[in-house]
């Protein structure tokens, strides 16, 4: 009988369907994988956001690519909690975000226990343009062409540009 | 897509592909969770809290998809539309919570297409016809500012599945507040024309938010189980919200929210409901088998 490839490697090789540069292991939305007492290949997974439209495209990948290295018996589950926060995208995955010159985000926001979420009046993100390295930019806009992004503009080089947002 | 990624249309269409396996081919939002109600908790008012979330959720998240081809900028339309979605993701999960609460096997799709008006319990602020940009600036503001400040407290749920439904949805809804503030403001500050249209949609609206401080009878009994938060105790945060939003953008304060008696929650709606839900259930009602 063949030995068949550790289910977390074999998993950890799915590429996010809006973000084909990096793996679904990359952005932190990889949870847990374990083989159970029944012989099911457990894979957890964490939404990004709640509406995420590509959480079904993912599972179907993760089954394929299981099923591709020998696996049948296949329970892909979603994990709302510990919510998913981009602080969960590894040193890799961040590289090659600044490779699709995607700017990175910052630490998740912290909660101070007890106050109210401040609220933020206006545009504060200065980032720097990952084409040309200078710091005079602006926010376009919030929400870019998918949740997780947002939209900005570089006046020394005038190329706009994505940020992955801190959430 | 092979041979046919040169045509769209064909391209969307083609059967085999998983991907676009959209509509009632939906997978369960909460697979894989244990959706067992906690002990002392009544499921069917754990269902029928987990309905007023969701359809706040849902009939909002249907007003700014209308904005579809109307917003004033390409990029406006993609924020809201990127708003309606998360609106549309917490409600679908609110929607399953509640068909697993009271087992009576009801899935998210039954709540969403085959319940008439007067089974919504949605708040009434959320179901009134769109208006111009201006009333959807005040509206998101007032009701993002609310749910977030709800969902928030919900965190500490006594019900695990609310509780984490509840944190993921406080970081989208922190975004939905800052862009609706920012516009806010932007428009309250800004020409004699948008801050006419501010000061007009925020009497047209304001009307509305007492509602949603009323406390329902199945939110009573589940906020004394620790299910529930009583939305009264949200007034202050939101009232000194409003004003540091209001403030910045020198408009005249508002009033303080005073909870008035229940409508939405009891199934009492406005007509614009009824219009709204027949665009939204036209499809499935028509071709309940529908997968597109």
């Amino acid at each position: 009988m063949t030995r068949l490839a550790d289910p977390r490697v074999v998993a950890a090789t799915v590429t996010d369907p809006e973000l084909p540069q990096l793996t679904l292991d990359d952005l932190g939305v990889l949870g847990d994988v374990f083989v159970d007492q029944a012989g099911t290949v457990v894979v957890d997974l964490l939404p990004t956001y709640t509406g995420c439209p590509a959480i079904d495209a993912m599972r179907d990948d993760v089954v394929a690519a299981l099923r591709r290295a020998g696996y049948d018996d296949i329970d892909v589950r979603v994990q709302l909690s510990p919510a998913w926060s981009s602080d969960r995208i590894s040193a890799a995955g961040r590289r090659k975000l600044a490779e699709a010159w995607i700017a990175l985000p910052g630490p998740a926001p912290a909660r101070v226990p007890g106050a109210a979420i401040p609220i933020t009046l206006r545009p504060t993100a200065r980032l720097t343009c990952p084409h040309c390295g200078s710091a005079d930019t602006v926010e376009v806009s919030r929400f870019g062409a998918t949740a997780c992004k947002s939209l900005h503009c570089c006046r020394e080089c005038t190329e706009p540009f994505e940020h992955f947002k801190a959430l | 897509m092979g041979e046919h990624s040169d045509n769209a249309y064909e391209a969307l269409t083609e059967d085999n592909d998983p991907r676009w396996a959209f509509g009632t081919g939906f997978a369960d939002p909460l697979a894989g969770v244990d959706t067992s109600v906690p002990a002392g908790v009544a499921g069917e008012d754990l269902a029928a809290y987990c309905l007023m979330l969701g359809d706040d959720a849902l009939v909002m998240s249907h007003r700014l998809q209308q904005w579809c081809t109307n917003a004033p900028t390409l990029e406006d339309e993609v924020a809201l539309a990127n708003i309606a979605l998360d609106l549309l993701g917490q409600a679908r999960l609110l929607l399953t919570r509640a068909g697993a609460a009271d087992d009576r096997g009801r899935t998210e799709d039954h709540f969403a297409y085959f319940r008439d008006a007067s089974e919504f319990r949605n708040v009434t602020l959320v179901e009134i016809e769109n208006g111009d940009f201006a009333d959807c600036v005040v509206r998101l503001l007032a009701f993002a500012t609310w749910r977030l400040a709800l969902l928030d407290r919900l965190g500490s749920s006594v019900d695990p599945v609310l509780a984490a439904i509840a944190a993921k949805s406080v970081k989208e809804l922190t975004y939905h507040r800052d862009y609706a503030a920012q516009w806010a403001i932007r428009l309250g500050d800004g020409t004699d024309d948008s801050r006419a249209r501010m000061e007009r949609a925020i009497g047209a609206v304001w009307p509305l938010v007492a509602e949603l401080f009323a406390l329902s009878d199945a939110e009573r009994r589940l906020a004394d189980a620790g299910v529930a938060v009583d939305p009264a105790s949200l007034g202050d945060e939101f009232e000194a919200v409003i004003a540091t939003v209001l403030g910045a953008a020198s408009l005249a304060a508002t009033s303080v929210p005073v909870a008035s008696a229940t409508a939405g929650r009891d199934g009492e709606h406005t007509p614009a409901l009824d219009a709204l839900l027949a665009e939204l259930q036209v499809l499935a009602r028509a071709d309940p088998e529908a997968t597109w």
